[in-house]
């Protein structure tokens, strides 16, 4: 990834199983302004497919994986809207 | 197809398994006694055996479009599968050990291609609706590509395949083309083209523990076990005579009614693929609309917990199935629903069985949004 801004939120989702990720995601990213950047920490493996799944039936825009946090992949969302 | 046990009223897993079709019954109970004794042999009772086998194996062989000599039953259509690749990769070592499947192939094919050492395998992606485009498939395709692996339908969410488009694409490159057409055969006609292909009986309503493997004269094949000289030289172990005779005439039959009930589960799929989005907020129907098998129809619904809705389904006396994680042996969701991108959380798939009728489908309707709806509502996801 290049060049990515610091999320305007993270979320620590680690150890959670799905949906709890998406769920997390859907309840907070109101915390952030239009556009603004969110980061999900999560390690279940559905978490790859749902995230962006959820993006699209939103209407999110996901813009793919960052950093892993101690093996724990990220996925970057900016919120539309 | 009135009259069935009350159990299988609310069984919507066809295509797990279907009930032993009706007139199955009866000629698998006489198998047992006109087809006990040993086909290899040459006296009267197994001449007797080898007739019964050798009719078993026309009737399949035309239900496929293949020669009786060409077909073989193994114990299960997981074994025909693992024959059918291990089989093809060991006559073409010379060629070499690139696999090309699709990315949405039962476990069984990425199984056992997954199990063949230094075998380098290509997995061609599917859009969302969960079909492989033939000209990407095509363009996987290597000189040293040993095979290639199409489902003929997808066993998730119903999509059919190109199988004769992609099937002509590999005959012009060299390549055998296998297709597991476990969820087809029985329903829809098994696609041209193929070299090698496999099935299985109890997904038609014959018994469990027969499957079918079939391996064009044409192509090379080799067996990838030790040699026996049972079941054409394909299948190690004696043959399960009574078994295949039911499973052909469970075929026979339901090749029968196919038109019939495929009349009846097309409109039936329909009426649940459109009414399900009118019924319950946030679920994605997937699989392709039109380009599908008659009896499945997938969908996932956000937010909700897989198992849970499964659970409850169960409470309410309906049999479905679920491609999301935790639902089923392992921790990961359905390695289909991944390919396609779509939600794998929540996930249903409703399979009509040759006993469902519109009741059924309508009180599925009936109870499933109220389901959906306690299930959002004690998760506290209501309104997100």
């Amino acid at each position: 990834m290049t060049e990515l801004p610091s999320p305007d939120l993270t979320l620590d989702c680690r150890s959670m199983r799905c949906p709890l990720p998406v769920i997390e995601l859907a309840k907070r990213i109101a915390d952030v302004a239009p556009s603004g950047l969110v980061a999900v920490m999560a390690d279940d493996p559905a978490a790859a497919t749902d995230i962006p799944a959820w993006c699209r039936l939103r209407g999110h825009l996901y813009l793919g994986t960052g950093e892993p946090v101690d093996g724990a992949p990220t996925y970057l969302v900016r919120r539309s809207r | 197809m009135r009259g069935v046990a009350n159990s299988l009223r609310g069984y919507l897993d066809a295509a797990s398994t279907e009930p032993l079709h009706p007139a199955a019954r009866e000629i698998l109970r006489e198998a047992y006694d006109t087809g006990w004794a040993d086909p290899a042999r040459l006296y009267g009772s197994a001449r007797r055996a080898r007739l019964l086998l050798d009719n078993a194996r026309e009737i399949v062989a035309a239900a496929i479009g293949a020669r009786p000599d060409e077909v073989s039953f193994t114990a299960s259509g997981t074994q025909a599968v693992h024959l059918a690749v291990l089989g093809t990769i060991a006559a073409r070592t010379r060629t070499g050990r690139h696999v090309v499947v699709s990315a949405v192939e039962h476990s069984s094919v990425l199984h056992a291609a997954a199990s063949v050492p230094s075998a380098e395998v290509d997995r061609v992606p599917v859009d969302r609706t969960g079909l492989v485009d033939p000209v990407v498939f095509a363009a996987s395709l290597r000189p040293d590509t040993a095979l290639a692996c199409l489902q003929a339908a997808n066993h998730e969410v119903g999509s059919v395949q190109p199988v004769a488009e992609v099937a002509m694409l590999c005959a012009e490159r060299d390549v055998p083309l296998i297709v597991d057409a476990a969820q087809t055969v029985g329903r829809l006609a098994v696609p041209d083209g193929w070299s090698v292909l496999a099935a299985s009986a109890h997904k038609w309503g014959g018994p469990p523990g027969v499957g079918v493997l079939a391996v064009r004269r044409r192509t090379r094949w080799r067996p990838p076990w030790p040699e026996d000289e049972r079941g054409a030289g394909r299948v190690p172990g004696f043959e399960n005579v009574p078994g295949a005779i039911a499973a052909a005439a469970a075929l026979r039959a339901r090749l029968a009614e196919a038109q019939e009930l495929n009349g009846v589960h097309t409109p039936l799929v329909d009426w649940i693929r459109a009414r399900i989005p009118e019924l319950v907020s946030d679920v994605e129907v997937v699989g392709h609309p039109t380009r599908r098998l008659p009896h499945i129809v997938t969908f996932s619904c956000l937010y909700v917990d897989g198992e849970a809705l499964l659970t409850e389904l169960d409470r309410e006396g309906f049999a479905v199935s679920s491609g999301s994680s935790c639902t089923a042996s392992t921790l990961t969701p359905s390695h289909v629903l991944e390919a396609m991108g779509v939600l794998t959380h929540g996930n249903i798939r409703v399979s009509l069985s040759r006993t469902t009728t519109e009741e059924d489908v309508a009180r599925f309707l009936h109870v499933l949004p109220d389901v959906v709806r306690r299930l959002r509502a004690s998760a506290g996801v209501d309104g997100l």
